[in-house]
Formats: structure tokens, C-alpha cells, sequence
């Protein structure tokens, strides 16, 4: 019976640690399938994770907070933009440069305005986005399996959550189904082909970049509004790197990546579950060694398991129209 | 092309001088806090109020600085060792390898440093017994539990943080002998400190498994662990500042470690001439760890809890009840 209350315990982990990396993957996703490399996503983040919690701590509305997050973030992503589109910069160095800068300027920033050491005040619950029941949660909550799966599993997170896992179909709508996304994908392969049927590649790589900043400011606003209570400096600890990894491990496909960031994400909840619990034979697995294991899995699966990679031909590319 | 030379060193130096000579006052005391920031609602914080006091009583302001990386622990070191600073506080056990350098070249500059213990004839070296402040905590633990499991989540996984976890679980031991303990640490690197987001789902993960009172000795990736007691209608136990008040009533009580007063004591005793170097260490007969009562926890701690806590305090400080030590508590990492 332990067993399949510690299996339960690690799915939901797993779906509550999964939801801002899923979305800072599908950001990722969206600007690279439009031939943009956006290594900048953690300082997005971290950025989007300040400007919610800074928002909702002033106004008290987590919904401000997220619009708030959202626009820091889309400011951000169209600098990437400029710098990688207009003035054809290194993608790689610009979006360095992001992350550094926000590491220094959120800190900053806060200190300036709230005086609380590089944090921003703790959120009440009425000023984050907090645990939502889905209907019926209560009255299944005795019926065997069913109850344990639908309102332990599912029901009870937080709004972001839910929305992190609405936007992998709808991305993946968008890129597969629309006009504008078969002229996104095709913009990230050959984007001569696109500018010879009259359509501007500036254009399409710039609205890449407006989804990919709204994706990853609500990213950020899961962070500090829903699954945290406020913006602590770093706390974007390395998240935006994983869903970077995740969304190359998951071949640039929206499915795919959603996989990739719940493997990612099971794999952290495992290591928190693993520490000091002693094995048969082995023992106990000294804390280091667990806190390595997302890591190692993360390099044994992208050296190993990944294959071939396919990235889009022209990611990271910036595009000249004279050559 | 000398003499341009010669005459830009001059007004340089005249820009310079000003700066060093214009400091009003006689006394300058310095403050350098640990990573997390100056309001880390912690033990930064803790340090702040105690340089505040001491403001606050003798009207000589201080200087402070708040590094963003290890790598500033020298350089901030040095940079207020140049400037003839008469005290240099730093308070985190990271600066153990910084200090020991720093006050190898400025021999003439007293230097107290809090959580770490160098011996130089011109560091005074400040420690705690948090095992005995923790052991206080795990006796209200252990007296407050109904499930009978009880959490301790610590930080960076290192010597200093593991004597905090003997003396609560100790103190649980010595009111009760069915506990479970369930534990976890953040990470192994300083990164740790920073991450209520991970300490959280820790602390959620805990919660679910049974247990009903965590213990965090985390820094500011405890607020995380807090959070959490309250979604989860749980209790969490705070650390180095009373953290009672961040969410009042789902914190059982805080294992208060008195930096202010170590830091505040440096402060004046350099002031009045009474500094000494050498090695203090601030237990509960120091009054230098204690359990926090306030306000927001009375109602969850009764009078007869109380009373078995004082009993426990007498009988340490009379060595009764030797709370056990980790090795190596307070050497650098």
C-alpha cells in the first residue's frame, strides 16, 4: 500500500514540478522552429518570476501579476529579437547576455523597491494563483483507483499547472494546423524558400518571439505566483537550461517535449523521495549522489538515447536577404 | 610624456585622498553578510539588527556590504581592509578561507568572523551551539507531534547544517522515543540557500507522507518549507531569526540563533578596547541559541511544555544532558 501512496506522491510532484519547465519548453520550441536559438529562457524566466510577483505584491492579483510577468518577458524575448533578427547578432551571446543581466537586475531592482534584500514580499493566498478542486473531487474521492487517480493525481493544482498542459495541444495546433505555423516551421528551415513566396521572414521570426516571451513569462509567473509565494534571486535555479535540454531531447515536437519535462520532472521528485532511504545491499545513497541523478540522466539520455538530431537547418542563423 | 604621466598620478591622488581622509567619524565598523541577502528574514537579517543596535546605542553608523557570489568575499575583505576599517564582521562559515587571507596581509585590522574559527592573532573567531538551540526546537517537536513523523529539511548539505539536525533529533529522542524522521537536503552547492521552489516540494512531499512538523534549517529556501506547512495545514519550524510571524500560527516556533548579539557584542567590545582575539563559542548558557516564543505561537505552546523546555535548558547549561556535536561544524567548504 506504501508503494502506491509513494507512486500517487511522485506523479503529482511530478505534474507540479513539470508545469514551468513544459512551458519554458514550448517558449524554446517556438522560437527555434523559427530559426532563432533562444539560450535566454532562464533569464526570461527569472525575469517574468520578478515581474509577477512584484505585480501581485503591489496590486494583490495574481492575474496582474501574470500580465505583468507576461510583458517582462515579450520585452525581453523582442531584444533577443532585435539583436538576432535586425542587427543579426550572435544568438548564443545575446541570449547569455539576458541571462546575466537579469540575474544582476532582478535583485537589484527588488531591493530598490521593496527593501527586503533582493526579495519581494511574501504573497498572500488571495495574490497567488493557489490549489484549484476540480468538480466532482470531493464525491470520488472514496471510489477505489479512480478516486485516487482524479482527486489526488489530477485534481488539486494550481491553475498554471492545468494551463502548462492546455498549451502543449494548442502550441502543437498552432504549428501543424494553422497557415501561420507551416510558414513558422518553414521560416526556421529555409527561410529563402519563404522570402521567395513574398512572405518576410523579419515578421514571422519576430511573432515566433512574441509567443515564445509569453510562453516563458508564464513560466515565470508559476514560479514566484503558484508554485512559489514571491521572487527569491536564482530562483529559476537552472530551470530554463532543463527546458532547453528537454526540448532538444524531445526533437522540437511539442508531444515530445511534454515527455521529456516530465521525465525531467519525475526524476527530481525521485531524487527528494530517494535521500536517505536505505536500500537493500546498497544502503543509503549518500544526498550528493541523489541530487546528481537529474543531471546524469539528463547527459546519458541526450549523449545516449537522444540519435540523430534534427534541428531546424536554420536555427541560429540569422538570415540575410542579399547573400 | 613623464611629465603628463606624473601630473595625471597627481590629480588622481587628489581626487582619492578626499575620499579616504573625509569620513567623519573615528569608528568605522564594517558588516559583510553571507550570500541571501541583507533581509534574508534569516540569519543576514539576524546580523543586520544586531550592526542596527549597535548604531542605534552609540549613534556611529556602519558600513555593509552584500556579496552576490563567493568570489566578492575577498575582494569586499580587502577593499574595507585598505580602507582602514577599525572592525571587519563577516558572518557565514563561507568566509572562513577569505578571512584567514585577508587577515594574513592586514595584520593591524581586527577581523570577527561568525560560524567559522581561524586562528590568527588578529580574528576573532565567533561559533554557536545550534545543537543545543536545536534540541530545545525537537523537544517541542517531539511534544507538539500526533502523527508521530516528524521532517527536517536543511540547506547545503554540509557539516554545519548536520549539527542542527543531531541536536533536534536529540531533542525529539528525549521526550519521546516512537519517532520517524523523514529527511531531505536542497542540493550540495551554496545554489541551495535560494531555492524555496525545491525546498517546498520537499516539504509538500513530507507532508504527505505523514509527517506534521518540519524543521528547515535552510536560509531563505525555508520560506519555501513555511509556504508549504500552510498549504498543507501543516507546521514548520523556522530558523536563525525568529520566522514566528511569516505565516503566523502554521509556525510552530523558530530555533533563534543570535547572530544580532555576536555581532553586536564584536561591534563594541571593539569600540571600548575590550575586543580580544580568539575563539568564542555561544551556546544556551550564552544565551546565544534559544527557541522563539512570541505572539504567534502561543497558543501552540502550553505552560507545561514550557516548563519541561526550562527544566531541559537548566540541565544542559548545569551539563546534565550533553547534546552531541558533528565534526567539522565550523570548518570552510
Amino acid at each position: 500500500m506504501e508503494f502506491i501512496t509513494d507512486i500517487l506522491l511522485l506523479s503529482d510532484s511530478t505534474l507540479r514540478i513539470s508545469a514551468p519547465l513544459i512551458l519554458a519548453a514550448l517558449a524554446g520550441l517556438c522560437a527555434e522552429r523559427a530559426g532563432i536559438v533562444d539560450i535566454g529562457l532562464e533569464g526570461k524566466m527569472l525575469a517574468a518570476a520578478f515581474g509577477a510577483a512584484s505585480a501581485a505584491a503591489v496590486t494583490g492579483s495574481p492575474w496582474i501579476g501574470l500580465f505583468a510577468g507576461i510583458l517582462v518577458s515579450v520585452m525581453l524575448a523582442l531584444l533577443h529579437g532585435y539583436v538576432s533578427i535586425h542587427q543579426r547578432g550572435n544568438q548564443i551571446v545575446s541570449g547569455m547576455a539576458i541571462n546575466i543581466m537579469v540575474a544582476g537586475l532582478a535583485p537589484t531592482l527588488a531591493n530598490a523597491w521593496f527593501s527586503l534584500g533582493g526579495q519581494t514580499p511574501l504573497l498572500d493566498n488571495g495574490a497567488r494563483f493557489t490549489a484549484i478542486d476540480l468538480p466532482f473531487a470531493e464525491a470520488l474521492e472514496d471510489v477505489p483507483v479512480v478516486g485516487a487517480l482524479y482527486s489526488d493525481l489530477l485534481s488539486g493544482h494550481s491553475l498554471m499547472t492545468y494551463l502548462a498542459f492546455a498549451m502543449v495541444p494548442v502550441i502543437a495546433w498552432i504549428l501543424y494546423k494553422t497557415r501561420f505555423g507551416l510558414r513558422l516551421r518553414a521560416v526556421g528551415e529555409n527561410p529563402e524558400a519563404v522570402d521567395t513566396a513574398g512572405i518576410s521572414v523579419t515578421m514571422l521570426r519576430y511573432q515566433a518571439m512574441v509567443m515564445a516571451g509569453v510562453l516563458c513569462g508564464m513560466s515565470g509567473s508559476a514560479l514566484s505566483t503558484a508554485l512559489g509565494a514571491g521572487f527569491i534571486r536564482d530562483m529559476s535555479a537552472g530551470k530554463g537550461f532543463l527546458a532547453l535540454a528537454a526540448m532538444i531531447f524531445g526533437r522540437w515536437k511539442p508531444v515530445p517535449t511534454l515527455l521529456a519535462c516530465l521525465l525531467f520532472a519525475f526524476v527530481d521528485a525521485l531524487q527528494g523521495r530517494l535521500q536517505g532511504v536505505s536500500f537493500p545491499l546498497i544502503g543509503e545513497i549518500p544526498v550528493q549522489f541523489t541530487i546528481m541523478l537529474p543531471y546524469v540522466i539528463t547527459v546519458v539520455i541526450l549523449a545516449g538515447f537522444a540519435g540523430k538530431m534534427d534541428a531546424p537547418r536554420a536555427s541560429g542563423i540569422p538570415y540575410e536577404k542579399d547573400r | 610624456m613623464k611629465y603628463i604621466v606624473a601630473k595625471m598620478v597627481a590629480v588622481i591622488a587628489v581626487c582619492l585622498v578626499p575620499a579616504f581622509s573625509a569620513v567623519g567619524q573615528s569608528f568605522k565598523p564594517v558588516l559583510l553578510y553571507d550570500i541571501g541577502g541583507k533581509f534574508d528574514k534569516s540569519f543576514n537579517e539576524a546580523a543586520f539588527r544586531g550592526a542596527e543596535r549597535f548604531n542605534k546605542d552609540t549613534g556611529i553608523s556602519f558600513r555593509d556590504f552584500e556579496p552576490n557570489s563567493e568570489t566578492q568575499y575577498e575582494q569586499a575583505l580587502k577593499r574595507f581592509a585598505r580602507r582602514k576599517a577599525d572592525i571587519i564582521v563577516a558572518v557565514g562559515v563561507g568566509y572562513s578561507v577569505a578571512v584567514r587571507n585577508v587577515a594574513k596581509r592586514y595584520p593591524d585590522i581586527k577581523f570577527t568572523v561568525i560560524d567559522a574559527v581561524i586562528d590568527l592573532p588578529n580574528v576573532q573567531s565567533i561559533t554557536f551551539k545550534e545543537n543545543e538551540g536545536s534540541f530545545l526546537v525537537g523537544m517541542i517537536a517531539g511534544m507538539s507531534t500526533k502523527t508521530g513523523k516528524l521532517g527536517f529539511i536543511g540547506g547545503m548539505d554540509i557539516p554545519l547544517i548536520d549539527r542542527f539536525k543531531v541536536g533536534y533529533k536529540q531533542g525529539v529522542a528525549f521526550v519521546r522515543d516512537d519517532v520517524s524522521f523523514i529527511e531531505n537536503y536542497v542540493g550540495t552547492t551554496p545554489a541551495a540557500w535560494n531555492d524555496p521552489i525545491k525546498a517546498a516540494e520537499m516539504a509538500r512531499s513530507q507532508y504527505a507522507r505523514g509527517v506534521d512538523i518540519i524543521f528547515s534549517a535552510a536560509g531563505p529556501s525555508g520560506l519555501g518549507v513555511i509556504n508549504a506547512a500552510k498549504d498543507s495545514n501543516a507546521l514548520a519550524i523556522g530558523v536563525d531569526s525568529n520566522q514566528n510571524h511569516v505565516q503566523s500560527g502554521y509556525v510552530l516556533t523558530s530555533m533563534l540563533k543570535r547572530v544580532d548579539l555576536a555581532v553586536e557584542q564584536a561591534m563594541n567590545s571593539a569600540k571600548d578596547g575590550t575586543w580580544a582575539p580568539g575563539h568564542r563559542v555561544m551556546g544556551l548558557p550564552e544565551g546565544g541559541v534559544d527557541y522563539a516564543l512570541d505572539e504567534h505561537n502561543a497558543p501552540l505552546i502550553s505552560e507545561a511544555m514550557k516548563a519541561r523546555l526550562e527544566d531541559a535548558r537548566a540541565k544542559i547549561i548545569a551539563g546534565e544532558i550533553i547534546v552531541d556535536d558533528v565534526e567539522g561544524g565550523n570548518s570552510g567548504h
